[in-house]
C-alpha cells in the first residue's frame, strides 16, 4: 500500500497530462460545432448538397468545396500511390544497403519542405509548365470533359500534381514500415520456391496488403487538408467541374481564403461548417486508416505506427 | 523454359519500375531545392535579416521581423506542446494496456491527422475571439497543438526502446515508478526524444495555415506577446501571391531560410539517430 | 524530479492569465501598437502612410493588413483589430451588427481599372459597362468577340479564350466594380448582384489586388480588375472604360476627382456615397471613396487619441503622397466636413 501510492500519484499525473490531449481533440470537435451552429440550423442537409456559394444572398452550400477537395486527393492518390509504394519497395526490399540511408533522408526531406514552399514553387515554376502542357493539348482531347476549358495552368491539375508529390513520401514512409514487419520467413520461403524478385515480393506485398491500404489511406487524409500549396494554384473558384484544367477549390482553401472576411454571422458560421465537415472526414480517414494498420500489426503494436 | 525466361523479365520490369520511381519523386525534389536556392540566393542580403518591410511596391527591406516572429511562435508552441506531450508519451510507454491509453492513442493519431487549418480555425475561436486580439500567443497555442501528438509519439516509442532490464533494474533497487522513469528511462531515451522535439519544432515553424487568423501578421518588429507578430511563413504567402518583383524575390529568400532550416534539423536528426544506432549496437 | 514537467504548464497557463487577461495593452515601452485590417484598394498608400508616419512619430507603429474589406468589416464588429477600412460602405445590418456606433471616414478616391494580359496588342483596350458584365457574366468568352471589336476598331484581335479573374476574397474592389456594373447591365444586377464578395459565374479567383494582379500578368489571355495603383506600378496594360457621358476615359487621379465633383457638393452626413458611373464629360465611372472605419467609443483612449491625431495628418499632409500612388486626394470641402466628424471620436 505505501509502495504503491507514489505510483498511483504519478500515474495520475502523468494521466492527466494524456487526458489534456485527448480533452484537446473533443474540445475541437466542441468548438466547431458551438461555432457553426447558424449554418447547421439554417441549411440542414442542404449544405452537403447545394452547390450555392454566395454570399450576397446568404445561400450557401459545401458540395463544390468537397468535390474539389476529394477530386484533387484522388487525382494525386492515383499519381502518388504507385511512385510512393515503388519508393517503398525499392528502399526495403531492393536497394543495397549503402544506398538506403541517404535514400531514407531525402524522401523525408520531401515531407519536411514547408507547404508554403510547395506554392511558391507551384506558382511560378509549376503552373507555368502546366500552361505548356495545356496549350499543346491536342484539340480533340479538349472537347472531352476531362480536358475543356482554357489553358490557365492554375487549376485542378496543377494541384493534383503538387499533392502528389506532397504526399508521396508520406505513404511511401508508412508503407516501408509496414514492410518492415512482414516476418522475413515470407521472404525465405518465396525464394526457396524459387521465386523470382517481383514474385517474393508479390507474396510480401499480399501479407501486408491491410497495412499497405492503410498507408494510402493515411497519404488521403493528408491530402484531404493540405491548404497553402493547394490554394496558391487550384485557382478557388467554387464549381463542380470534370475537367482537369478548370479552377476549382477546396475545403481548406475556403476557409484559408475567406475566414477573415467573413462579413455576418452565417457566413462565418458556414465556413467553420466546412471546418467541422473536414474535421470529421480527417478522423474518419485517419480512424479507418490506422485501424488497418494496427490489425496489420497485430493489434496496438506501434512498429507499423506512421513515423512522417 | 520459356517460362522462366519470362518470369525474368518480368521481374526485372518490375525492379526497373521501382527504381523509376525512386527516380521520380527525386527529380521534384532536386527541381524546388534547385529553384529556392538559385531564386533565394539571388534575392537574399544582409538587409533581408536586418530589415523591416517597405511600403508596397518600394523596393529593399526585410525579413527580420519576421524571423524573429516565426522564433518566437516556435519557442511559444514549446512550451505549450512539450509538457503535454512529453508526459503523455511517458504515459502511453509506461501504461501501455488499458482502454484509456488506448482512448489516448488515438486521440494522438487524430490529432495528428486534424489539417493545420482546422486547429487554426479552433485556435481563433478559442484564443483570438476571447481577447479580441490577433496574438503571437494565439499563434503560438495552434503551433503547439500540431506538436504535441508529434512529440507524443516520438516519446511513446523512445522509451520503449529502452531496454526493459535498465527499468527493471531501477525497480528491484526500490525506486519508485517515477523515479525509474526520471532518472534512468527518459535520461536513457534523452537524446532521441531531442531529437524529435527538433524535427517537430522545424515541422511547425514551416505551417502557414493555422497562423493566417491567430498570429495574423505585423509590419513591425514586435515582441509583445499579446500583439500580432509577423511569421516567416505567412510574410511568404503575402509576398508570393502580389504582383510585385521584388516581394517576390523576398519571397524566395524566405523559402530559402525556411528550407535551411528544414535541411538543417533534418540533418542534425538523421547523425543525431545514426550515432545513437551505433551506441546501442 | 517530476517537477520541471508539472512546473512548465503551471507558468504556461499563468503567463497566458497575465498576457490574455490583461486590457491589450496598448503601452509597450511607451509605444503605441495599433492594428487594423480591412481593404487591399488602399493598402499602398495606407502602407506609404503608416512608413511616413512611424518616421513622424516614432512612438505610434499602425499595423495595417489588407485582408480584404469584409474581412476589415469582419474584424472590426468581433473588435480584434482596433480600426477597420473598407471600399464599400458597411450596409445597414452591417452597422446594426456592430456593438458600437462606427464613424466612415473617407481617405482617399480611387478608380478601379480593367487590367488584361493579351500578347501582341498594338493599342490598349477600350471598354464599357455592358462589355465587362457580359465579359465577366461568361457570354463573352473570346477575345476577338465582336462585341470587343465593335469598341476597339482597327486592332488585331486574338482568337484565344478569355480567362476572367476575380477575387476570392471579399473585397471593396469587387463591390466599387460591380456596383458599377449593375448600374449599366440590368442582367448583371439580377444575375449577380452588389457586395463586397458575390458570386461569380465564370472565371478563376486571386486573393487580394495583389492577387488578381500576380494571377494576371502570370496568366495570358486573362483580364482582371484591380486597384488603378496595382496595374501602374506593375505595368499591367489596363483600358479605358466608357463614361455616362459616352467618353472613353482612362483612368488617373483627375479623372477620378472630376467623378467626385457632385458627390462633394452633396456629401451625406455619414459619408457613405457611391460615385460610379457619375455624370460627367471627363468622369472616370469606376471610382470609389474609400473609408477608414473607426468605433465612435473605443475602449481604449490612448490608442484612440493616436488614431485621432494620425487620421488629422492624413487628411490634411499626408494627401500630398495620393498622386504619386494612382489615388486622387480628396475634395478640401470634404476634408473640413470630416476633421468636424473626427470630433465625434472620444479620445478621453
Amino acid at each position: 500500500m505505501n509502495l504503491r501510492s507514489p505510483d498511483l500519484g504519478f500515474r495520475l499525473s502523468a494521466g492527466a497530462f494524456a487526458l489534456a490531449l485527448a480533452a484537446i481533440v473533443v474540445a475541437i470537435g466542441v468548438e466547431l460545432t458551438r461555432q457553426s451552429w447558424l449554418s447547421i440550423t439554417e441549411f440542414g442537409f442542404d449544405f452537403w448538397r447545394s452547390s450555392e456559394w454566395d454570399p450576397v444572398s446568404g445561400e450557401f452550400g459545401a458540395l463544390p468545396f468537397i468535390w474539389g477537395t476529394l477530386y484533387s486527393s484522388f487525382a494525386a492518390l492515383l499519381i502518388a500511390t504507385p511512385v510512393a509504394l515503388g519508393i517503398a519497395i525499392f528502399i526495403s526490399e531492393l536497394s543495397p544497403s549503402w544506398l538506403r540511408t541517404p535514400l531514407v533522408f531525402l524522401t523525408e526531406l520531401l515531407a519536411a519542405i514547408p507547404s508554403i514552399v510547395y506554392g511558391l514553387w507551384g506558382i511560378f515554376v509549376l503552373v507555368p509548365a502546366v500552361r505548356s502542357l495545356q496549350m499543346v493539348t491536342p484539340e480533340f482531347l479538349r472537347q472531352l470533359p476531362l480536358f475543356s476549358g482554357p489553358p490557365l495552368g492554375i487549376g485542378m491539375l496543377s494541384a493534383a500534381l503538387i499533392l502528389a508529390i506532397m504526399v508521396v513520401p508520406f505513404t511511401s514512409a508508412v508503407a516501408r514500415e509496414v514492410l518492415r514487419t512482414v516476418p522475413n520467413t515470407q521472404r525465405e520461403g518465396a525464394y526457396a520456391l524459387g521465386a523470382t524478385r517481383f514474385e517474393a515480393i508479390r507474396a510480401v506485398m499480399f501479407y501486408a496488403r491491410t497495412g499497405i491500404v492503410g498507408a494510402i489511406m493515411l497519404g488521403f487524409g493528408r491530402a484531404l487538408g493540405e491548404t497553402m500549396a493547394v490554394t496558391m494554384v487550384i485557382g478557388n473558384n467554387p464549381q463542380v467541374s470534370a475537367s482537369l484544367f478548370s479552377p476549382q477549390h477546396t475545403m481548406a482553401a475556403v476557409i484559408a481564403n475567406e475566414f477573415t472576411e467573413a462579413a455576418d454571422d452565417l457566413y462565418l458560421h458556414a465556413l467553420i461548417e466546412i471546418g467541422l465537415v473536414l474535421f470529421v472526414i480527417t478522423l474518419v480517414v485517419n480512424a479507418l486508416s490506422r485501424l488497418l494498420i494496427w490489425t496489420m500489426a497485430g493489434g496496438g503494436g506501434t512498429a507499423a505506427r506512421a513515423k512522417a | 523454359m520459356n517460362g522462366t525466361l519470362r518470369r525474368k523479365v518480368i521481374s526485372a520490369l518490375f525492379v526497373g519500375a521501382c527504381a523509376l520511381a525512386v527516380v521520380a519523386a527525386l527529380v521534384p525534389l532536386a527541381f524546388i531545392l534547385f529553384f529556392v536556392a538559385s531564386q533565394g540566393l539571388q534575392a537574399i542580403s544582409l538587409e533581408f535579416f536586418t530589415g523591416t518591410p517597405k511600403p508596397v511596391g518600394e523596393p529593399g527591406g526585410g525579413m527580420a521581423n519576421a524571423i524573429v516572429g516565426t522564433l518566437m511562435l516556435v519557442g511559444l508552441a514549446a512550451l505549450f506542446a512539450l509538457p503535454i506531450g512529453i508526459m503523455t508519451g511517458i504515459y502511453l510507454s509506461e501504461y501501455s494496456g488499458g482502454r484509456f491509453s488506448s482512448a489516448v492513442r488515438f486521440a494522438t493519431d487524430t490529432l495528428n491527422g486534424v489539417p493545420s487549418i482546422v486547429i487554426g480555425v479552433f485556435a481563433y475561436g478559442v484564443a483570438v475571439l476571447p481577447f479580441r486580439q490577433f496574438s503571437a500567443l494565439a499563434g503560438g497555442m495552434a503551433l503547439g497543438i500540431m506538436m504535441i501528438p508529434i512529440i507524443a509519439r516520438t516519446t511513446e516509442e523512445l522509451l520503449l526502446l529502452v531496454p526493459g532490464a535498465m527499468r527493471e533494474g531501477a525497480l528491484a533497487l526500490g525506486a519508485s515508478r517515477a523515479r525509474a522513469v526520471f532518472t534512468v528511462i527518459v535520461p536513457a531515451a534523452l537524446p532521441g526524444i531531442v531529437t524529435g522535439v527538433v524535427l517537430a519544432l522545424a515541422r511547425v515553424a514551416g505551417e502557414t495555415a493555422p497562423l493566417l487568423f491567430t498570429s495574423f501578421n505585423n509590419r513591425f518588429f514586435s515582441t509583445s506577446l499579446t500583439e500580432p507578430v509577423s511569421s516567416i511563413t505567412v510574410q511568404v504567402f503575402t509576398y508570393a501571391i502580389s504582383p510585385y518583383e521584388d516581394w517576390h524575390r523576398q519571397a524566395w529568400a524566405g523559402a530559402l531560410v525556411l528550407v535551411t532550416i528544414v535541411f538543417v534539423c533534418s540533418l542534425l536528426a538523421r547523425l543525431a539517430t545514426a550515432r545513437v544506432a551505433r551506441i546501442r549496437d | 524530479m517530476r517537477l520541471p514537467g508539472l512546473v512548465l504548464p503551471v507558468l504556461l497557463v499563468s503567463a497566458v492569465a497575465c498576457g490574455g487577461g490583461a486590457p491589450s495593452g496598448s503601452e509597450d515601452g511607451g509605444a503605441i501598437d495599433i492594428n487594423g485590417a480591412g481593404a487591399t484598394f488602399p493598402y499602398p498608400i495606407y502602407s506609404k502612410w503608416f512608413f511616413e508616419y512611424h518616421a513622424l512619430r516614432p512612438d505610434v507603429r499602425i499595423n495595417y493588413q489588407s485582408i480584404g474589406s469584409g474581412g476589415g468589416i469582419r474584424q472590426l464588429t468581433n473588435r480584434t483589430v482596433f480600426f477597420g477600412a473598407s471600399d464599400g460602405p458597411m450596409t445597414e445590418d452591417q452597422i446594426a451588427a456592430a456593438p458600437g456606433a462606427i464613424l466612415h471616414l473617407p481617405t482617399v478616391l480611387g478608380a478601379v481599372v480593367p487590367i488584361y494580359n493579351v500578347p501582341g496588342l498594338a493599342a490598349d483596350l477600350r471598354f464599357d459597362g455592358t462589355l465587362l458584365a457580359d465579359i465577366y457574366l461568361g457570354t463573352v468568352t473570346k477575345w476577338n468577340d465582336p462585341a470587343i471589336a465593335r469598341l476597339n476598331p482597327g486592332v488585331a484581335l486574338p482568337a484565344d479564350d478569355i480567362v476572367v479573374v476575380h477575387r476570392s476574397d471579399g473585397s471593396g474592389t469587387t463591390f466599387v466594380f460591380v456596383d458599377f456594373l449593375s448600374k449599366v447591365s440590368p442582367a448583371f444586377r439580377e444575375r449577380v448582384g452588389v457586395a463586397t464578395a458575390v458570386s461569380w459565374p465564370t472565371g478563376v479567383g486571386g486573393k487580394g489586388n495583389e492577387g488578381v494582379a500576380g494571377l494576371v500578368s502570370q496568366t495570358p489571355g486573362s483580364i482582371g480588375y484591380v486597384e488603378l495603383v496595382y496595374a501602374e506600378q506593375n505595368r499591367i496594360a489596363h483600358g479605358a472604360v466608357r463614361n455616362a457621358a459616352g467618353a472613353f476615359i482612362r483612368a488617373s487621379p483627375a479623372a477620378v476627382t472630376a467623378a467626385a465633383a457632385e458627390a462633394a457638393a452633396n456629401m451625406p452626413a455619414d459619408f457613405r456615397v457611391s460615385i460610379t458611373n457619375a455624370p460627367g464629360e471627363a468622369a472616370y465611372p469606376i471610382a470609389s471613396f474609400t473609408w477608414l472605419l473607426l468605433y465612435e467609443q473605443p475602449e481604449d483612449k490612448a490608442r484612440s487619441r493616436a488614431m485621432v491625431e494620425f487620421m488629422r495628418w492624413a487628411l490634411t499632409d499626408g494627401q500630398q503622397h495620393c498622386e504619386a500612388l494612382g489615388y486622387a486626394p480628396l475634395p478640401p470641402e470634404v476634408v473640413s466636413l470630416e476633421l468636424a466628424a473626427l470630433e465625434r471620436v472620444a479620445v478621453s
